[in-house]
This record gives C-alpha cells, structure tokens and sequence, in this order.
C-alpha cells in the first residue's frame, strides 16, 4: 500500500526537530544558522516556514503523477510503488529540467559544486522501504508531520477537518493538486496564507507534454510517406522535362 | 567577418580587437564554471534554473540553424533548383550551429561527462529525451550533408558518390528529426503551465516553434548571403534572395496568424490591458514580426538589397525576442524570482557567436560553399548586376 505523509499545520510548534532530523538521515550539518533560513536547499531538504502565527513545512510532495520523473532525459526519477519519488544520482547529467518543470519548486541543485547533484526529500524511501517511519515523522512531538498509508491519511484528515470544522481551513492541500500528491496539508488558515501554491492545476502535468509526444509515430510515418511522395512526384516532373526538353 | 582576411584595414582591426576580446572573456569564464561550477559562473538559482546558455545557446541556436532543414527541403525535396546557390550555405550555417549548441549545452549541462547518457539511459515520457536523440541523429545527418564540400574540395569524387546513393532517405530523415525537435523546444515548456505568463504558454507551443523556425531559417539565409557577398566580394544573388523574401513574408504570415487566433481563442488579449513587463516585451517581439513581414509583401523593398538585409535581421531579432521570452523573462513571474544573467553567461554566448562567424568564414574562404553547383549552373544567380554596391564587399 503506498505511503504518505500528512501535515498538520494547526499542531505544529515550529520546534524545527523535523529539520534537524531530516539533516542527519542525509548527512548534512545543521545549527543555528542553517536553522534560521527557512528556504529549502540542496543543503536543507525540509524547512519550517513561520507565516505570522502559523508554521508550515516546505518538503517534496512526491506527486502521484510526477512531472520531475516524466521530464527526466535519462530516468534519474522514478515514482517507486510504496509512494516515494526516488533520485538516482549516477545517472544524472544535470539537465535541471526537473526543477523548471516542478510545480512546488521542490528540486534544488548543488550550484558550487563541481559534481553537483540534484537534491530533494525522498520521503525517506530507504527507511520506509524497511519498514520505518520517515525521520520527520519519527521525531516529531505533537505530532505535526504524520506518516503513513495514503488512504488511512485521508481518512484521518477528513475525520480532522469534521470534528473541529472552526479550526480548520475545510480543504486537504494535495488530494487534487496536479492530479494528487502524497504530502498532505491541513491548515487554520486559507492555504495560499501559508505560502501553498493554489494555481497548480489539477490534472497531472505529464499529461500535458505526453499528448503531444505520443503523436511522434504518427508524424514519423506520415511525414516519410509526404515527403517521400513528394519527392518522387517532383523529380518525376524533372525528370520528364528533361527527356521532353529536345523534341519541343 | 571577424576574423577578416589579411587587409590593413582599420575597421577590420576593430572587429579583430572585439573578437579577441569577446574570446578573451570567454576563456576567463570557462575557467570560471569549470573550477567554481555553475554557481561561480552564472546567475542561475533554484528558483531559477534555465537562463541564457538554454535560453539564448540552445533555444535560438536550434532555431537559427532551421535553414539548413528549410532548404534542403526546398531544393532537394520539392525540387525547386533555383534556390541551390543558398543551399550550401545554410547547411554550412546549420551543422556549425548544431555543435556550437552541442558546446553550449557542456557549458550548462551539470555534469558535461555524463552527456551521452540520453543515448543508452532511456525515458521515452521525456521530452528531453527526444530533443537529445533528435539532435544527435541531426548533427549527424548534417555531418553527412556537409561532407561532399570537404569531398570535393580535396578532389574526392569515390565518397561523394557513395554519400550520393543514400542521399534522399538522409535528406528526408533530416527534415523529420527537424520537424520534430524544432517543435519539441516548444514542447519543453508545456510542463510549466502555471509558470509560463499566459502571453506565451499555449498548447499550440510546438506548431509556433516550428513554423517560427522554418521563417528564421529562411531569415538566417538571407542575412548570411548578404554578410558573405561583402566578406568573400561576391555578387549579392538578389533575384534568388527577393525571391526567399517572398517565401519568408507567407512564412511569417502564417505564424502570426497562428499566434493571432491562438491568443483570441484563449481570450488572451484582455492582458495586453496590464501594464506589465510582460506586455511590452510582447509588444517589441509581435512587432519585430510584423513590420518586416508587412514590408516584406512590398515588391520595392524585396529588390533593396538593405530593406531586405533589414528585415531579415528584423525577423532574427523577433525570434531571439519570442524564445527568449519563452524561456527566460516569461518565467521569472511565475518563478517568483528576477533573473539577470551574469557576465560569464553573456561572455560565453558570445564567444560561441564568435567562433560560428570566425569558422563560417574560414571555411567559406577555403571550401566549396558558394560556388554554384558545376553539374547545374543557377541560371537565376547569373542575372545579377555587376554594379550592385555589394558585390565591392
């Protein structure tokens, strides 16, 4: 059953151990100062984001129907069946088509790097694979960021949503946006308040690019035949002329 | 014209300092991104990660080499003989703007060492994908396509017969992966929907790319006749190029009125109310189209060698305008951020500018480009007057 995550914004402290906890499983350094950007960056893959009173947390959404993955030149991205969208560095050539085409502006890059990689949350794909929670999840202590099986997710989000109807914005971010995510978002407040992005749309975007692609066989075979046809019509004209050319 | 020929000219010194010192810079810049990476040596960020080496390297230079597909189609496979003596030099001009793109693309590619991995690593969803197969396999076909003017030039009569016999499938193979991976440049940006300013994102992307090509390919014929017939002193081929003039006027009326029902259907005109950065560099793009190709319907100014020069260099200029448009400042409102490129950037672009016009000389200079066919002597070239002012180079 594929996994994901929900995140309640009304629960959340902004104590920032999801950032602290996300650094480790990546081996990336955290202190005060990386705490205090609150940007993701191919040094900080999650991040706490204060908005006046409300917190909310910038991490990938891993979409059901990735355009990262339908982009992707060489197949470095791959939506795995347990729900995590998944980066395979060594195939990588640094296109950076991903980052244009997401819509959440997730993907982020090692920019001074002179190998540099693509870097983003994979929903703790190793760690969910074995059976774990994901690291924000784990360590969480109100229990803001909450793994689990997408279905049980939603159940529990509208379950939320009905029993306290004045506490909450009554919509679930990402059971729509571009055709579904596995990131989850509940908030007090209407959800472009808390830095979401509304004007994603609502179909998946690969849809979007595969119409046109998926017309390459067609064009192909039928262009071969156009313009092979023409060629054999016009040099026929050529070559009639030519052999007419003396009697006239 | 950069590199000019041995004449002690001052303005020839000039152009010869200002290429030095454009390759001065842009040496220092490939320094720059090969020690301090993409960030040392571009403005380029994650909010921001396309600018002037996709925007400018790839996406115009794709397109200003569309020449080389538009005339082979014209003359080998519609068979229309009298465009011949231009023939050579557009696919001259394509081939040597598929590998400048190809070098512009090991500027910004992350990893240059990993780019043969579309070849063997395969996502078939990919737009990227196609465009890299595409431009390989073009690269190629270009490859062959210019290998009769090294053939002939060293008197190698056996290869060219050889390359002669696959010939017509070759030809129409290139047309095809042109076809393809001219509208596919369109096709990238079908993906940002909430990103691309609505002036510019429409499903119809791929067709605008693509016919928009085939005028600037047309456009690009006409400006480098007009440079090589001062640089090299040959006599302009004007009735011939008056007559691309013409070709060029339909070609762009077809996209413009594309462009004109497309943005009606999509009720797009309401946003040329705002004022807004967008709308005015829409406004200078749309306008770099349709002065010259108004002018161009004008029998008087096709047979001005300097109108036709100018509006073939108008029409250059509006498609630069269009993609860069496409690809860079009509992101950056839905990027939510402000891109300007960095001087490396810039130093780079026009190095590779450089280095085209320098190698198109040279190899003006010393192969069989512009020398008509011996076999077909263009019966439309040798009208032309010795005394157009030109031909003095």
């Amino acid at each position: 059953m594929p996994r994901a995550i929900l995140y309640d914004s009304t629960l959340c402290i902004g104590c920032r151990a999801c950032e602290g906890a996300c650094a480790k499983r990546w081996g990336l350094p955290y202190n005060d100062k990386v705490a205090a950007e609150e940007t993701i960056s191919a040094h900080k893959l999650t991040t706490i984001v204060t908005h006046g009173d409300h917190f909310c947390r910038r991490l990938c959404m891993n979409c059901l129907q990735p355009a990262c993955a339908s982009v992707c030149p060489v197949g470095a991205l791959q939506k795995t069946a347990l729900g995590p969208v998944t980066y395979d560095a060594a195939k990588c050539i640094g296109c950076r088509y991903c980052m244009q085409a997401c819509p959440f502006q997730v993907p982020t890059y090692e920019w001074s790097s002179r190998l540099p990689r693509m870097r983003k949350c994979d929903m703790c794909s190793a760690r969910q694979s074995g059976g774990k929670l994901t690291a924000c999840a784990e360590i969480c202590p109100t229990g803001a960021t909450f793994n689990g099986e997408r279905n049980a997710l939603i159940a529990e989000a509208r379950s939320r949503l009905a029993a306290k109807p004045d506490q909450y914005y009554q919509k679930i971010y990402g059971l729509s946006e571009v055709g579904g995510t596995s990131v989850f978002f509940l908030s007090a407040v209407p959800f472009e308040q808390i830095g979401l992005r509304t004007n994603v749309p609502r179909e998946p975007l690969p849809m979007l690019t595969w119409r046109v692609l998926e017309l390459l066989p067609d064009v192909v075979s039928t262009g071969s035949v156009l313009l092979g046809g023409i060629w054999w019509i016009t040099n026929r004209r050529a070559e009639v002329a030519r052999k007419e050319g003396p009697h006239k | 014209m950069m590199a000019g020929v041995p004449k002690r000219l001052p303005r020839i010194t000039v152009w010869r300092a200002i290429f030095a010192a454009i390759l001065l810079s842009g040496a220092y810049a490939t320094y720059l991104r090969v020690v301090y990476g993409l960030g040392g040596s571009t403005n380029l960020s994650d909010k921001f990660p396309w600018g002037l080496w996709i925007g400018f390297d790839v996406m115009c230079g794709v397109g200003l080499a569309a020449g080389g597909f538009t005339l082979v189609a014209m003359v080998h496979i519609f068979n229309i003989k009298q465009y011949r003596p231009v023939l050579r030099p557009a696919i001259l001009t394509a081939f040597l703007g598929y590998l400048l793109v190809t070098l512009g693309l090991l500027y910004d590619v992350g990893r240059p060492d990993r780019m043969w991995h579309p070849l063997v690593m395969w996502n078939p969803h990919s737009v990227m994908f196609e465009v890299a197969w595409c431009v390989t396999l073009y690269s190629t076909v270009l490859f062959l396509e210019f290998l009769p003017i090294v053939f002939e030039r060293f008197g190698l009569h056996k290869p060219i017969e050889w390359i002669h016999r696959i010939s017509v499938p070759m030809m129409i193979l290139g047309v095809l992966l042109s076809t393809l991976h001219q509208s596919s440049l369109g096709t990238l940006f079908l993906i940002v929907p909430e990103k691309l300013y609505p002036l510019w994102y429409t499903p119809v992307l791929p067709l605008l790319f693509f016919v928009s090509a085939i005028a600037v390919g047309l456009a690009m014929t006409i400006f480098e006749s007009w440079h090589s017939a001062r640089a090299f002193g040959r006599a302009l081929e004007l009735p011939l190029l008056a007559s691309i003039g013409r070709v060029l006027a339909v070609a762009m009326s077809v996209y413009l009125w594309i462009r004109f029902l497309d943005l009606l259907h999509r009720d797009a005109f309401g946003l040329l109310l705002r004022n807004r950065t967008e709308t005015w560099l829409f406004l200078l793009e749309i306008a770099l189209g349709v002065v010259p190709t108004a002018l161009l319907y004008q029998a008087r100014i096709r047979r001005s060698p300097a109108a036709l020069y100018v509006c073939a260099v108008m029409v250059v200029f509006g498609f630069i305008a269009n993609r860069l448009n496409v690809g860079i400042t009509g992101l950056e409102a839905g990027s939510g951020t402000h891109y300007i490129p960095k001087w490396s950037e810039v130093a780079v672009t026009l190095s590779l500018v450089a280095i085209g016009f320098a190698i198109f000389r040279v190899i003006g200079q010393y192969f069989p480009v512009f020398e008509a066919h011996s076999t077909e002597p263009a019966p439309a070239t040798r009208e032309v007057k010795e005394a157009d002012p030109l031909s003095v180079g």
